[in-house]
């Protein structure tokens, strides 16, 4: 693979950090950004420059997925750091962020070395960490955020489990403040949600299954938004999914609280209705909601009270989803269909292409001091170059991830990637 | 001849209305004289205490209490040998904590104890406002020797003592306290004490270990120690207890040192002739680093210890002076 200079051209080039889109060129030299721009075709070039025509695709910084269940180690059977980068070079993610419900969980620098070492082996993508806020994920004693931090971890949760004693949210919310560091909460109380497989609501009672209120998320953020005000603490509430939720979330950053939030695809893309009968992949954690709910988290993308889009990518094996919906594991894929799905927000009119975008590459890295998110020369050359239009079905048997849980199968959707580049390396490139 | 007790020019003692206060509950409260008149008498102990003979006879007669409700060695030791070098009868009861069930039982103690005429009660106990309590219910006067997370104001004065005589001033210096200040005494006494004296303070401290809205006391606050102790003179390093190390505050001993130890390299962020002291007992590895702990050139931890009898002398000649007075 070269990494001389290599010319995309007649591309779109699509900036959400500066709100640039534009047709034009960007050239890239060892492995990194040398410069962009719509004038830069005219403008003198390397004369061994390898020159990519890129007609009626755009080009963006890679989309950067802030959550991401690697399930190494400990569940290699589900997915790997390896397959995982595979299934983010698909999707175009250039960088993402694992969460740190692994086995043995990321409570130990070692744990966070192991991984970056797997991910420099796999040379795919980026992969960071998050750290745990307690040890082993038990919601009690405090990890070791300081050294975690400096070890690589970018931020601290305790991934699927809500941090439910006050108390240990109050000083994890403070210790972490003390290094700057955010703290990432599950939002659901986890006594309203411990028997619940779905959201409350008619149809769970048809289908006899214990359901999950909206107050559970509710609570939780209440509760969350008086310690950070308390705290002076950095928080992050994950994939909100109830239009209580948002409305929470949106009255503390009016108050000028340090709170931001995500949102998965499911929720914008999905309601409760996606479950049928039984089928366990729409059993998400939290559960996919109302379709008034789904009309919220939309609204919500739109105004900017909910300013990140991640995956929650959450592979599950056959043996994991092939049970009674009770006892069926929670999650769902998702790196190789969040463009897509986003995209769907787009030709929805709900959001304009650049605003979709800022939720997948700008957002996600200045909100978590992340590298990458915008294009900048100097800077490596990770960018995904796509076809925002293109029509196709998601299919099952296509993905690249080592599991196959996917509540989209055969769902038609537009927008693919065609080409992903992490350090101007080219990680992936659609055939088809 | 060494036999000869070299002639030291003592200062009066002051008169009752100079000092007036029957009780020593606190540093809070305590005007910029009041606390020089103490200093400015403890200086002439220690030239007391370094002599042969060390003994004068200025409480003869007078009985002292060391009522105890917690564990100590060097506080108890310091305040007895006080009392015994001013020609004092000392005597230490040590009670134990798990005896003590209800408020009414620190009550029964204290009147138990009053009836045997005490002139002074020097009193420690785990409970912040308990020393105060006791105070109440009896006729002599009372020395807090530690009540809980409240104050610990010997502990303030001896501090300032050693500062005041390597710097030769407190005003105008600027003493950083890094470690446990949400459950410390000493840090409470010193905040009051130093402020009150004109010197800048620091407070250095995990968010975790810090009390709320501490800045309203007229400190400053850091999380960051190099950037906590950079341009101070003095640097107190406060003991982390190992049970607030496994998580609830501090995630683990390992962490608090990497961030919040005090070593010879995070030194050197202060200015360069900054001097180091600890309250004790250390943790060595802990809050400071072994090597400098030991450091004759940086640490005053020795000499910290020797100022405490001499400030506990002064607080009881006052305290007796001013009962003396009323008396007559």
């Amino acid at each position: 693979m070269s990494l001389g200079p290599t010319l995309y051209f007649n591309v779109r080039l699509l900036d959400p950090a500066t709100g640039l889109d534009t047709m034009g060129a960007l050239l890239t030299q060892d492995g990194i950004v040398v410069d962009y721009g719509a004038e830069l075709e005219k403008n003198s070039l390397p004369s061994k420059a390898k020159m990519i025509d890129c007609t009626g695709l755009c080009l963006s910084p890679g989309f950067i997925d802030i959550r991401v269940h690697l399930r190494e180690p400990g569940e290699e059977y589900k997915e790997t750091i390896e397959t995982a980068g595979q299934a983010a070079a698909t999707g175009g993610v250039t960088a993402m962020v694992c969460l740190p419900n692994t086995k043995p969980p990321i409570d130990d620098v070692s744990v966070v070395e192991f991984i970056a070492r797997r991910a420099r082996e796999a040379k795919l993508v980026k992969v960071y960490t998050y750290g745990t806020v307690t040890r082993a994920t038990e919601g009690e004693q405090l990890t070791e955020m300081g050294l975690l931090s400096e070890a690589g971890a970018v931020a601290f949760t305790d991934g699927t489990r809500a941090i439910s004693n006050a108390m240990v949210m109050s000083r994890a919310l403070s210790y972490a403040s003390g290094f700057g560091l955010i703290i990432v909460q599950h939002p659901e109380e986890p006594f309203l949600a411990k028997d619940g497989v779905m959201n409350e609501s008619e149809i769970s009672t048809r289908l006899g299954l214990p359901g999950i209120p909206n107050a559970a998320e509710a609570i939780m953020l209440e509760r969350d938004v008086r310690l950070v005000e308390m705290t002076g603490g950095r928080y992050h509430a994950a994939h909100i999914s109830t239009a209580d939720g948002i409305a929470i979330i949106r009255a503390a950053k009016s108050r000028g609280l340090n709170i931001t939030c995500d949102t998965a695809p499911h929720y914008f893309s999905l309601n409760e209705n996606a479950i049928g009968d039984y089928r366990s992949f729409a059993k998400l954690s939290p559960p996919l909601r109302s379709e008034d709910d789904r009309l919220a988290v939309v609204s919500a993308l739109a105004d900017g009270t909910i300013d990140i889009i991640a995956s929650d990518h959450s592979p599950q094996d056959q043996e994991s989803k092939r049970l009674p919906f009770i006892q069926a594991e929670c999650g769902a894929i998702g790196l190789e269909t969040l463009l897509p799905l986003t995209l769907e927000l787009v030709h929805n009119g709900e959001l304009s292409l650049l605003k979709a975008l800022e939720k997948i590459t700008s957002k996600p890295a200045s909100l978590f001091n992340l590298p990458g998110g915008k294009l900048q020369r100097g800077a490596p050359a990770d960018i995904v170059l796509f076809d925002p239009d293109k029509p196709w079905v998601l299919r099952e048997e296509k993905f690249s991830s080592k599991s196959k849980n996917s509540p989209y199968d055969g769902r038609p959707v537009q927008g693919i990637v065609h080409e992903t580049i992490v350090d101007g390396r080219s990680v992936f490139k659609f055939s088809p | 001849m060494a036999s000869k007790r070299k002639a030291v020019e003592r200062p009066q003692t002051p008169p009752a209305h100079a000092f007036p206060h029957k009780h020593l509950l606190g540093i809070e409260g305590l005007s910029p004289q009041e606390i020089q008149i103490l200093l400015d008498l403890a200086d002439s102990y220690v030239e007391q205490n370094r002599a042969e003979n060390k003994k004068t006879d200025l409480l003869r007669g007078r009985t002292l209490i060391n009522l105890f409700f917690e564990n100590s060695t060097r506080t108890r030791t310091s305040f007895e040998l006080a009392g015994k070098r001013l020609g004092g009868d000392t005597i230490n009861m040590a009670v134990s904590t798990s005896s003590i069930k209800k408020g009414e039982t620190l009550i029964d103690t204290a009147m138990t104890l009053n009836a045997m005429h005490p002139d002074i009660l020097c009193v420690r106990h785990p409970h912040s406002g308990a020393v105060q309590l006791l105070s109440e219910k009896v006729n002599c006067s009372v020395v807090n020797g530690g009540d809980g997370t409240h104050e610990h104001p010997t502990q303030a004065l001896l501090d300032a003592q050693t500062i005041r005589r390597r710097y030769g001033k407190i005003e105008g210096l600027t003493v950083a306290i890094s470690g446990d200040v949400l459950h410390s005494r000493v840090a409470r006494s010193n905040m009051y004490l130093l402020t009150t004296m004109g010197a800048k303070v620091r407070l250095v401290a995990p968010p975790t270990l810090l009390p709320k809205d501490v800045e309203r006391y007229g400190v400053h606050v850091f999380n960051n120690l190099e950037d906590g102790i950079s341009g101070c003179d003095i640097v107190m390093m406060l003991r982390l207890q190992t049970e607030r190390m496994q998580g609830m505050y501090v995630p683990s001993i390992r962490e608090y040192f990497r961030f919040y130890g005090l070593t010879k390299e995070k030194l050197n962020a202060a200015n360069p002739d900054a001097l180091v002291m600890h309250p004790g007992p250390m943790n060595r590895g802990v809050e400071i680093d072994s090597e400098l702990a030991d450091d004759i050139d940086r640490s005053l931890i020795r000499e910290q210890v020797e100022m405490g009898v001499a400030v506990r002398m002064a607080v009881f000649e006052v305290l007796t002076r001013n009962k003396m007075n009323k008396i007559q």
